[in-house]
Parts: C-alpha cells; sequence; structure tokens
C-alpha cells in the first residue's frame, strides 16, 4: 500500500525567486538607504541638472543613474522613495487585509443575520465611486502617509470581504464543516480551524494584489500632489516631475516606472508563487 | 435501545414559494417516524432519492433539528437539545460520510484529522490513539504524514471510519459511504466496516441504494419512501416476503447477486 504520492516535492517556482528576490532587494534597500544612497536625495545642485545615466556621454561620476532638472540624483531619490512605497504596501495592506478578511469570513461562514448586515453594508459603501471617495477623504484629512494608508484601507476593504464571504460560503458547505460539528467543535472554533486555513490561500493571494495596488495608488495620488509633502521622495512624485522634462531627460521618469512596474508585478506574482509553493493542495 | 424515535417530522423552509415579506412555507421531508433501534443492530436504511434517508440520519445525530416527535438516545431525550449540551455527548454518536474528498479538511494531515476530534473530547494518549486507529482500517501508520489528496479514494473512505471510531462511539451513522468507489475498493471498505461493528460492538445505521449491500452487512432494514416509513423489520424476512407493495418494487428494481457467494 506505498505509493509515492506522499513523497513528490514541488520545485520553487521561478516566479517565487524573482519576484521575492526583487521585492527582498527592495526592503534592503528601503531599510539600508541612508547607507547606501550614493547621495542625499534631497540635495540640488542646479549646476548638475539633467545629468544622464552613467553609460551615455555627458554623465557625471556619482551620479549612476543621472540627475533631473534640479540637479538631485535619480538613484538616491529611487532608494529613499522605495521606503515609503514598502511602509504604504505593508500598512495599508495588513489592515485593508484584517478588516475585510474579518468580516467576509464571519459573513460567509455564519450566514443569516450577520451576513445580511455586513453584505447590505458591502453594498452601499461600494456605491461610492472608489477614486473621487479617496480624492475626497484626502482633501477633508489632508495629505500625508496617514491620509494615504486610511484612503487605501476604506476603499479597498470591500475587495477583501466580497472575495472572502463567497470563499467561506463554499467552502462551509464542504462535509469537513459538518464533520467538525459531529466531532462536537463550536462554530466559532470551526470557522478558525477549519474554514479558515482553507481561505488562507485566498486571502494571501488578496493581499499580495493589495500591496501592489497600495503602491499603484500612492504612486497616483503622488501624481496629483495629493500624497506626502514634495520634498520626501516618492516614485509617484519623481514619475509626476520627470513627465514635464521627458524629451530632455527620460531617464528621470523611466527608473522610477520601470521600479514601480516591477514592485507591483512582483507583489501579484508572489502571492500565486506563494500559493504553489506552500499549500499542500495540488489544484 | 440505542435509538427510540417517535412520530418523527421534519421539515425545511421552501425558498421558491418564499412570499417577498415573511416566512417561507415549510415543507415537510420527515413526515412522522416511528421505530426502535436495539443495541448492537445494524439497520439499513433504503428507499429511492430524495426519500428523506440523510435526513432521517442528520436528525439521529442532530445535526438537524426535529420539528416534532421525539429522539430518544440511549435513553436521553435529545430532540431539541442546545448545541452546546450536544457536545459533550457527541463522541458517542458519529457518522461517516459519503464523499471523503469533502469530508477530510483538504488541509490537514490524515493524523490531525483523526486526531482531532479526540482533542476535542480531552481523550490523552493521543499519538497511541491515532496509531490504533489507523491499524484498525487497514492502513500504515505512516499515512498519519499524508494529506487526504495523496491517498486513493478506498484509503481515504478509511480515514473517515478511523476518524469515527476512534473516539470509540456506541453508533456511528454510514451514509451510501461507498457509492463514491469502484467495485473492489467497495467491497474491502464495506468488509471492513462489518468487522469493525462486531469487533466493538457498534449499532450501526447504514444508509443505502444497493439492496445487496444491505442484505449482507444489516440485520434490520427500514424501507423509505417520501418521508414515511413503508416497512421494516428483520432483513431475511424483509427480503424473502416484502409485505408492501413499495419493497416489492424495490427489490425487483435491482438485480440481487446470489448471497452465498464471497465478495471480491
Ligand atoms: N437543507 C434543505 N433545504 C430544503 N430541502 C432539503 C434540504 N435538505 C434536503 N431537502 C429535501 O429533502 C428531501 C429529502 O432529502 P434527503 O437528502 O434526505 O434524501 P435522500 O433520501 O438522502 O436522497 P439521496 O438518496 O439522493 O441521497 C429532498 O426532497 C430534498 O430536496
Ligand atoms: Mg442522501
Amino acid at each position: 500500500m506505498r505509493d509515492a504520492r506522499g513523497d513528490v516535492k514541488r520545485p520553487i517556482g521561478l516566479r517565487l525567486w524573482l519576484s521575492g528576490g526583487w521585492l527582498t532587494l527592495l526592503v534592503l534597500s528601503a531599510v539600508f538607504a541612508p547607507l547606501i544612497a550614493p547621495k542625499d536625495p534631497l540635495m540640488q545642485d542646479l549646476f548638475l541638472g539633467r545629468m544622464p545615466p552613467f553609460w551615455m556621454e555627458g554623465s557625471e561620476p556619482g551620479y549612476f543613474l543621472g540627475t533631473d532638472s534640479l540637479g538631485r540624483d535619480v538613484l538616491s531619490r529611487m532608494l529613499y522613495g522605495a521606503r515609503l512605497a514598502l511602509i504604504v504596501a505593508l500598512v495599508a495592506g495588513t489592515i485593508t487585509c484584517v478588516i475585510g478578511a474579518t468580516l467576509g469570513l464571519i459573513a460567509g461562514y455564519y450566514r443569516g443575520w450577520p451576513d445580511r448586515i455586513i453584505s447590505r453594508f458591502v453594498d452601499i459603501w461600494m456605491a461610492f465611486p472608489p477614486v473621487l471617495f479617496a480624492i475626497l477623504l484626502i482633501a477633508v484629512l489632508g495629505p500625508g502617509l496617514m491620509s494615504i494608508i486610511i484612503a487605501i484601507v476604506v476603499i479597498d476593504w470591500t475587495r477583501f470581504a466580497r472575495v472572502v464571504r463567497a470563499e467561506a460560503m463554499s467552502q462551509g458547505a464542504m462535509d469537513y464543516v459538518a464533520s467538525a460539528q459531529v466531532a462536537g467543535r463550536t462554530r466559532f472554533g470551526t470557522m478558525l480551524t477549519e474554514i479558515l486555513p482553507n481561505v488562507l490561500p485566498t486571502i494571501v493571494a488578496l493581499l499580495t494584489l493589495e500591496m501592489g495596488i497600495a503602491v499603484i495608488v500612492e504612486a497616483i495620488l503622488s501624481f496629483v500632489n495629493l500624497s506626502i509633502s514634495t520634498d520626501s521622495p516618492t516614485w509617484g512624485g519623481m514619475i509626476s516631475e520627470g513627465r514635464t522634462s521627458v524629451h530632455q531627460a527620460w531617464w528621470v521618469l523611466v527608473f522610477p516606472l520601470i521600479t514601480l512596474f516591477l514592485t507591483v508585478l512582483s507583489f501579484s506574482q508572489l502571492g500565486e508563487g506563494l500559493k504553489d509553493r506552500f499549500d499542500p493542495v495540488l489544484r | 435501545m440505542m435509538y427510540e424515535i417517535r412520530d418523527l417530522r421534519l421539515s425545511f423552509p421552501d425558498m421558491t414559494q418564499k412570499p417577498l415579506l415573511g416566512p417561507a412555507p415549510r415543507i415537510e421531508v420527515l413526515k412522522g417516524l416511528s421505530f426502535d433501534l436495539p443495541k448492537g443492530a445494524v439497520l439499513g436504511i433504503v428507499g429511492g432519492s430524495g426519500s428523506g434517508k440523510s435526513t432521517l440520519g442528520r436528525a439521529m445525530l442532530r445535526l438537524l433539528e426535529p420539528s416534532a416527535g421525539s429522539i430518544t438516545f440511549d435513553g436521553t431525550d435529545i430532540t431539541h437539545m442546545q448545541e452546546a449540551q450536544l457536545r459533550g455527548m457527541r463522541q458517542r454518536f458519529q457518522m461517516i460520510f459519503q464523499d471523503p474528498m469533502s469530508s477530510l479538511n483538504p488541509r490537514r494531515k490524515v493524523g490531525g484529522i483523526i486526531a482531532g476530534p479526540l482533542k476535542l473530547h480531552g481523550l490523552d494518549g493521543l499519538q497511541a490513539r491515532v496509531d490504533e486507529a489507523l491499524d484498525m482500517v487497514g492502513l500504515p501508520r505512516s499515512f498519519a504524514q499524508r494529506y487526504p489528496h495523496e491517498l486513493s479514494g478506498g484509503q481515504r473512505q478509511r480515514v473517515g471510519i478511523a476518524r469515527a471510531i476512534a473516539l470509540r462511539p456506541a453508533f456511528i451513522l454510514a451514509d451510501e459511504i461507498v457509492s463514491g468507489l469502484d467495485v473492489s475498493s467497495q467491497a474491502q471498505v464495506l468488509n471492513l466496516l462489518g468487522e469493525l461493528v462486531r469487533e466493538l460492538g457498534l449499532t450501526l445505521a447504514f444508509v443505502s441504494h444497493d439492496l445487496s449491500v444491505i442484505r449482507r452487512l444489516c440485520d434490520r432494514v427500514l424501507v423509505l419512501h417520501q418521508g414515511v416509513i413503508v416497512e421494516e423489520g428483520e432483513t431475511a424476512a424483509l427480503f424473502e416476503a416484502p409485505q408492501e407493495a413499495y419493497t416489492r418494487a424495490l427489490l425487483e428494481a435491482i438485480p440481487l447477486p446470489d448471497p452465498d457467494q464471497p465478495w471480491e
């Protein structure tokens, strides 16, 4: 009665390596930005404006990725920008996830009146146009890190709530839930020990996706000047500044744009990669 | 008596007929059932699809609450007992489910699946009990480290049986437990169940479509039709001389193999 099914080990997927690698690099840059950034990200030098990156003619030694129109080092600004992007991604992503997933889990598993209340609330909430909502909120709260995080949470918790509710509902119909009742487990215990582990892969995928979205939202808000004050470097702020001089100095726009793109992509791939690697259930 | 069931009625709300405001009308699925299940008996419950077999089973385990009548389990009236109170008794009546893929939590290892209920009831020596349960259903102990999807259908159903018997219950409900298996694993699982029932002195309610299986395994049969007991009695007598037209039709509809021939 021995077969090899229990022995199959899956290789760590390429996408987990790539996305995890990029995000690790980003975390390290963010944490050690003051040590590794070659220049002060805020230091202006009008004589060194719009210097190209190192491989191009006319580049200035020490400014690897060139300078912007005020002569600030693009690489250093990107490293410091990673701090803000990651704080927003982690904090906003986690709070959104905890609030949305908890409500979704309760609604989907308990059904009945908790579900009616939560679902009605989600429906009403979603009737507001999200971007307008965010801009309004920040206008009221005033720009700043906290406002961005609150705006993201306020807009996106419904996504978690809806998806997790649906998933909890379909898991709740499985016989292993009835079997937990037969065994004498409480409703609440069943939710935590039987349903939650089965909804967790969905939650993790949503969470990493949400972190990517948070990075984008922060960039968009910087773009419309609603983010953190303009003197702390953000990727979104760099992109919006770079846009105005894209014909004379493309690097000011392109490097942060690529970084942003890779980061958002890595977050979404990380979720999928983690699922492939750590979910015991082969789908 | 393991079970004394009197005038058992159970209804579900009919959502298709629900008016815009106010409660949905109810459909009665069990329409006044009365029977006794003696200790140590193996009762077969047969009937067409939708006749209420699973509903009856789930009411006996109090996964559903009857709307009228009474269910007495081992001298205790459990008809309207609160879940909190039932929880303490649940060790004594267990269930084996139809689809082991759905009834085994896919993200728990077999060892955890069997040990979970034991922990809930505060039993000690978990490891030894899990090993013993695996031995009894004929699975290697190393299977404790496997996930359900790493097992075959027959092996999964053995895990379902192991989970139920590990609690040393007095009564087990088996609801169509072999209908998802191929013929040879069906025979193995049924033989195993038969042995365990004898060895552990279990009382068993066995829900099935398959009359040939009922005939081999059960000493009493209850024929259900549209929520009513059509006929109930000793297996041999019922198969020899069915009293009711419905039972006769049921027996004629299914080709019976020779009961004296061994399974394989
Ligand atoms: N939760 C429910 N809500 C409403 N109606 C239900 C519910 N569960 C069962 N029913 C109805 O009760 C009747 C009996 O169902 P039950 O599952 O007991 O049948 P069964 O005899 O087990 O059939 P099968 O052999 O197909 O498993 C069916 O008509 C079914 O539609
Ligand atoms: Mg059924």
